[in-house]
């Protein structure tokens, strides 16, 4: 382990580090925990400047109640379950698929098109937001949450056929091997031998994608309009304009933004990392 | 052998044929559903977006549906080349280049410091990582917030640095300040530092659980050899660790790279690019132009999505190039 365990350097540097530690991250989630007080403080402290010391009164409840009842916050919320969950599960279905496909069998253009995805995954945004946007609208997509969960299935896409192809690639040739000579079909091997062990790729797929997609914020913008069909991102910026200076109002809405991803993070988190490190450090 | 092919001769030839070529055909039944999908939404689009660069285009029709746009050739290029908006948006985006790779040495540290292994350590490593799970437009809003000079963080520490707080004879405070408490989102020399130093926050968090995973997998039998031969310090990480964080040393460059040249978000709500265009990236002002209040200009725009996507490129093929040397060492 490196660097040095710090319990071989004697109780001073033990508990010295241990006392360190808290200190580290309390200043590290600082702007965090900032928003957290502010959103359970009363209009009376941001009115007086008082936002960074201790709240005067507690209004969690009110605080809350009121990002859902004077504004669309509800709706936002919904919109972003409803984008993000056919997001995941079209893009990591096609990633099976095609992972399985570029893993598994030898054909000359399997790594070009297995770089093709990968490429996709990297590109900017902007190179497809005219085409994108012009293709939504004339097939009555725009401002729909089907237009916005058919895009990002589609560019999630990309990363996950690279993350299951990798997957796949590690694992042992010898069971679809010898599944081929007991004369298994083809797609009887993908359900019935491969499905079963990419399960933690899957897991991991699934909590990354849904972090990217209910944290995406250009599309949000570049496919929707109005209310409808807005998620939760793009609703907090439209709710800091309406908030103007009710800060404790915007900080309880960007709480809420923030609490699935981070629920998803805690409950899925060995999934969580290894998904991040793309597979590559395992 | 010869015999046992022969009873394939019985079989339909349709049959034969296909439990024959069964290797060969059995991939793109696989692989058609994700390819078309790619294909409608990520591979057309850009060929599209290079196309479209050589009109001008409000993105209208006409009635009879049909595209209003002219082909002009070149000329969004030329423009480009006159627009001192698109050079300053160039060079932001190199600046954001340059000093968000801070995220990785940043991020290493980090994952040193906490890779120990005291009580309690696994929740503090997911805490330390919380920032990078968060959306980028709560992370911008809460640093919009910190830089705001009456009532931000910066404002307070301006206080308590440069003030003097008196209190009159009433009982009233009043603070005597020396000028008054920088406004870092409204100055164009310091707006674009700002909104990267935000950036950094959740970028050296994501460094540092690539780190913390690659230092897990350090041999530890080569770190007892080290020590045994009295490396210890900078002298073992260099020598002994940093060469076999290499795999997430590139994740880590290749992640910030893409995180740098995407940056929008952050922009998009702490200055929307102002003051003066003068925290504009490409990414952004792209996004300005192609769809703003003053009438959308598609071409134009695109012709800005073309010079940050060539500029993606370089990077995208040396990453490409790199797994490649990879594919081939495996199998």
């Amino acid at each position: 382990m490196f660097p040095r365990p710090i319990e071989k350097s004697g109780p001073v540097a033990r508990i010295g580090y241990q006392a360190f530690l808290p200190v580290a991250l309390f200043i590290w989630l600082l702007p965090l925990l900032a928003i957290a007080v502010t959103s359970i403080r009363g209009a009376k402290d941001i009115n007086a400047g008082n936002v960074f010391g201790w709240p005067s009164e507690f209004k969690l409840w009110e605080n809350y109640t009121a990002v859902f009842t004077q504004s669309e916050a509800a709706t936002y919320m919904l919109n972003s379950v409803l984008i993000t969950v056919p997001t995941v599960l079209i893009s990591v279905s096609l990633a099976c698929l095609a992972g399985y496909a570029l893993a598994i069998y030898r054909f000359r253009v399997a790594l070009p098109l297995f770089f093709l995805f990968v490429a996709g995954n990297f590109i900017p945004f902007q190179i497809l937001m005219v085409p994108v946007r012009d293709m939504s609208v004339q097939t009555g997509l725009y401002d729909t949450i089907a237009g916005q969960f058919l895009f990002h299935a589609a560019f999630q896409t990309g990363f996950c056929t690279l993350f299951m192809r990798n997957f796949i690639k590690a694992l042992p040739f010898d069971l679809i091997e010898s599944a081929r000579i007991e004369g298994v079909a083809e797609w009887k091997i993908f359900w019935y031998v491969v499905l079963p062990l990419v399960r933690p790729a899957v897991a991991a797929l699934a909590v990354l994608i849904f972090t990217f997609v209910w944290n995406d914020f250009f599309w949000a913008n570049v496919l929707t309009q109005g209310e409808s069909a807005k998620p939760i991102t793009a609703g907090v910026r439209a709710l800091n304009g309406q908030f103007v200076n009710n800060w404790h109002l915007v900080s309880a809405a960007s709480l809420l933004a923030a609490i699935p991803p981070v629920a998803m993070f805690f409950l899925m988190q060995r999934h969580f990392i290894a998904g991040l490190t793309l597979g590559a450090v395992k | 052998m010869a015999h046992a092919t022969l009873p394939d001769t019985d079989l339909p030839t349709e049959a034969s044929w296909l439990s024959r070529n069964k290797l060969a055909i059995a991939p793109w039944f696989f692989l058609a559903p994700a390819l078309v999908f790619f294909a409608i939404y990520v591979v057309g689009p850009i060929f599209e977006s290079l196309y479209l660069s050589l009109f001008e285009w409000n993105g209208l029709y006409d009635a009879q549906g049909n595209s209003t746009a002219t082909y002009i050739g070149f000329e969004n290029y030329v423009k480009l080349w006159d627009d001192p908006n698109f050079w300053t948006s160039l060079v932001n985006n190199v600046l954001w280049l340059v000093l968000f790779m801070l995220a990785v040495p940043l991020g290493l540290m980090i994952a040193l410091f906490l890779n120990q292994d005291v009580p309690g350590m696994r929740l503090y490593k997911s805490l330390f990582f919380f920032p990078f799970v968060i959306s980028q437009v709560v992370v911008g809003l809460i640093f919009g917030w910190f830089y705001n000079p009456d009532f931000g963080v910066v404002g307070q520490v301006y206080k308590a640095l440069y003030c003097e707080e008196t209190i009159n004879i009433v009982g009233n405070v009043t603070f005597k300040c020396a000028g008054s408490p920088p406004d870092i989102l409204s100055s164009p020399e310091f707006a674009t530092y700002g909104i990267i130093a935000a950036g950094l926050w959740p970028q050296i968090a994501y460094c540092m659980i690539l780190y913390l995973t690659g230092l897990n997998n350090v041999a530890s039998d080569q770190i007892e050899a080290g020590r045994l031969d009295g490396a210890k310090g900078w002298k073992m990480l260099w020598y002994v660790v940093w060469p076999q964080l290499r795999p997430a040393t590139f994740i880590a460059v290749v992640v910030t790279v893409i995180g740098a040249l995407r940056s929008f978000d952050m922009i998009a709500i702490m200055t929307q690019g102002g003051p003066f265009g003068s925290t504009n990236v490409l990414s952004h002002y792209m996004y300005e132009t192609a769809i703003s209040e003053y009438g959308e200009r598609y071409g134009y725009g695109s012709a800005i999505a073309v010079v940050l996507f060539a500029i993606m490129l370089v990077f995208i093929s040396y990453f490409l190039w790199r797994m490649y040397q990879d594919e081939k060492g495996g199998r």
